[in-house]
């Protein structure tokens, strides 16, 4: 099982695919430098989150993926959002808990999904539970013949929940189409990673569950996307989950009110001449991708998107006070759309078809053992009273059963009946 | 049709529904070879293949987290607990993950978290617990907890097809104490539904799962004294049916709570506070709760025996209550 692959060398990408990773690291730092100015303007109604610095990996990761694909960010994936689709409008709305946003103003930042569409899922804040979730996704993409891969993110603080464990040695078991990236930042809010993991690579985590991995330059756009592409590819190819440590630097505080003092002036200073967007842009230029007419072009084309974006945003209202009853549940046939999108004929997964031979059985294994039989090996708790301790007698429920009313209806309107 | 046990009933209601709807898949610990710990499952594996029910490692977060991402993709996934004690475990993906997610982003999860729970068979302080109270603070959950195994397949069957993450307590005691005759083929029994077991006038016992019995016992030996008490089983204890149990009290004007679950902020205390809201004029004497010891579940069977609730206690506490 190799470990912590080099990453393959980067191929050459095609001149758009090179704009593209441009285009959106610019897009991801922009709307994030409107978000502060939004927040310093008491605009923005809870925290806010900077990915500054660490755009190369959202948006490398999650260019790697198809349409067909499913992910679920962190809250400092915005970059991955707006590659997968998302317009800002939503990032600004949701920031600024408005009624025209994703969640209606019910959550804030980078927490929404789009389960019909984008296929994306909502992070919640308690890190790592994404993993088995999206573990789920790749076990359900491949139960309906879809060949889709899953994608997520954890930082190097979320790699040491019980959950990331529990979710990745599941993907594991399953050879689920998982891939998820570690974005190894140094910091998780004010301890730094050697305090909380005795690893120099987060990386050799995947040897304990027998998966390959990979770790990258997270400040390098391309190599992260050349790595994750291949991780992408081996997934879909039904290899198993991968696991990317993806090296960088958080360059600002946890959220805004931080002002992270606590990090080193020499780390922060060796990190910020590291710049992914610049080292990006020194690239393009060398390789003549980009002139200074072509990046004046995608500036501006961000900043009319953006100034559309905000200004909807800040004209959009807050949500009526009498939507917080509402939506607890999903009632009524019309909340739940999602049929499952069947991509591999449906009787292979009924019997006859979907039966199997019981080869693990010896003889006896199972016999007798259904709820009527008397004999079989049962766990505790479970067993035929006896005299020392009198029965609760078992109440003929009589009564109690009302005679049932057999459904003439076919399946599927008995079904919305049940909601 | 022969009489059938309650565990009998929870496979038909998985076995029918899997028969039914390939979107159906079972996911859990040892629910495959196996056949669950005990044998609810029993030839699923057999009869819908490996990609359908799921042997999962000794993960609950993970079965819970897996089931809830395969529901996204219009699965219907029942996750089973192999005691329902280990729902512990995954209380954080549960509660802020699968409970939130239609309130937040629109994205229900029409999983079923099903498992044994409850005492009175000496499993001990981590294999008898009644854990739904944890849940049912928690908006988003339907909270399901049977009593026969009519209502036990009924009701399984309606879970499954019920648009939101349910929880389905199944109590063992009840596993093969009691049979039924059911009728063949498929049916339902509605969520938030709770029913009229015995009829009555002088007061009403409130009740679920294996409680109901010991309730339904008390009631008898009531009744040769001429108290007639009217027995609800309440089935669904999320949504709560309140218009039941109001109609109930308005009648008896009287109201004892039976639960197997430990009395502190046991549901009996968020009934109690419904009918002060609601019925507080049709009240003639206090509501009365007959519950567990607040205590974890003690493992010898003197002190569990002490722990439980029980057709005396019930006696006693339904007879003062009538006499009030």
């Amino acid at each position: 099982m190799p470990v912590s692959e080099t990453p393959a060398k980067p191929k050459k990408l095609a001149r758009q695919q090179y704009l593209d990773l441009y285009y959106y690291m610019r897009l991801n730092r922009e709307v994030e430098e409107t978000m502060t100015r939004l927040f310093r303007q008491n605009k923005i109604v809870g925290g806010l989150y900077a990915s500054l610095g660490q755009e190369a990996i959202s948006v490398g990761t999650a260019y790697a993926l198809e349409k067909r694909d499913w992910l679920a960010p962190m809250i400092r994936n915005i970059g991955a959002l707006l590659v997968k689709g998302v317009p800002p409008r939503d990032i600004f709305t949701q920031h600024m808990a408005k009624y025209t946003s994703p969640t209606k103003g019910k959550d804030g930042t980078s927490h929404f999904g789009d389960l019909d569409n984008l296929h994306i899922i909502s992070p919640i804040s308690m890190l790592g539970d994404l993993i088995p979730v999206m573990t789920g996704v790749a076990m359900a993409g491949r139960y309906l013949g879809q060949k889709i891969v899953a994608m997520t993110w954890i930082g190097d603080g979320g790699s040491s929940t019980g959950v990331f464990h529990e979710g990745l040695n599941l993907a594991a078991s399953q050879k689920a189409a998982l891939v998820l990236i570690l974005e190894n930042n140094l910091w998780a809010y004010s301890t730094p990673v050697s305090r909380q993991v005795p690893l120099e690579n987060l990386a050799d985590r995947a040897k304990a569950y027998g998966i390959s991995s990979y770790i990258v330059d997270g400040n390098d756009v391309v190599a992260v996307y050349t790595t994750a592409k291949e991780a992408v590819e081996r997934a879909r190819a039904e290899e198993g989950p991968i696991l990317i440590e993806a090296k960088t630097f958080r360059r600002r505080g946890h959220a805004q009110h931080d002002p992270a003092e606590y990090v080193p002036k020499e780390q922060r200073a060796y990190w910020e001449k590291r710049d992914p967007i610049t080292l990006y842009e020194k690239f393009l230029t060398e390789e003549k991708l980009l002139d200074a007419q072509g990046k004046k072009e995608i500036e501006d084309k961000i900043t009319a998107l953006l100034e559309k974006d905000r200004e909807f945003a800040e004209n959009s209202p807050m949500p009526p006070p009498e939507l917080a009853s509402q939506g607890v549940y999903c009632t009524g046939p019309e909340c739940h759309n999602l049929q499952p999108k069947w991509e591999r004929p449906v009787e292979e997964l009924l019997p006859p078809k979907s039966c199997v031979q019981p080869v693990w059985t010896v003889e006896g294994f199972g016999s007798g053992t259904v709820s009527s039989g008397s004999s079989a090996p049962i766990h505790f708790g479970d067993v035929p009273t006896t005299a020392d301790k009198p029965p609760i007698p078992a109440r003929p429920p009589a009564k109690a059963a009302p005679k049932p009313v057999k459904k003439p209806t076919p399946k599927k309107s008995a079904r919305k009946g049940a909601r | 049709m022969a009489p059938i046990t309650f565990l009998e009933a929870i496979r038909q209601a998985m076995f029918e529904e899997m028969a039914a709807d390939p979107s159906v898949v079972l996911i859990g610990e040892d629910v495959g070879v196996y056949g669950g710990a005990f044998k609810t499952s029993e030839g699923l594996l057999e009869k819908f293949g490996w990609e359908r029910v799921i042997d999962t490692p000794i993960s609950e977060s993970a079965i819970i987290g897996a089931a809830c991402g395969m529901s996204y993709l219009g699965l219907r996934p029942i996750a089973e607990m192999q005691f329902i004690d280990f729902i512990a475990c995954c209380f954080n993906q549960l509660t802020n993950f699968v409970a939130k997610g239609h309130y937040l982003w629109n994205a229900p999860a029409p999983i079923v978290v099903r498992g044994p729970s409850g005492g009175g068979v000496h499993g001990g302080p981590f294999h008898s617990a009644n854990p739904e109270m944890y849940f049912l603070h928690t908006p988003g959950f339907k909270i399901v907890y049977p009593s026969t195994p009519y209502d036990a397949k009924g009701l399984l069957k309606a879970s499954i097809r019920d648009n939101n993450p349910v929880l389905f307590f199944e109590h063992k005691f009840l596993y093969r104490r009691i049979k039924e005759e059911i009728p063949a083929g498929d049916y339902t029994v509605p969520l938030g539904k709770a029913i009229v077991r015995r009829e009555g006038k002088h007061l009403t016992i409130l009740s679920y799962a294996a409680m109901m019995h010991t309730s339904l016992e008390a009631a008898d030996a009531l009744a040769k004294e001429g108290i007639e008490a009217e027995v609800i089983d309440l089935r669904t204890l999320l949504p709560l049916d309140e218009e039941t149990i109001l109609n109930s009290v308005k009648k008896t004007n009287k109201c004892l709570v039976v639960h197997e679950d430990t009395k502190t902020g046991g549901i009996a205390g968020e009934i109690s506070a419904i009918l002060f809201e609601k019925a507080f004029h049709d009240l003639d004497g206090p509501l009365v709760r007959v519950a567990s010891l607040d205590t974890p579940v003690p493992y010898a069977p003197t002190l569990e025996e002490a722990f439980l609730p029980n057709a005396q206690k019930v006696f006693t506490a339904a007879k003062a209550l009538a006499k009030f």
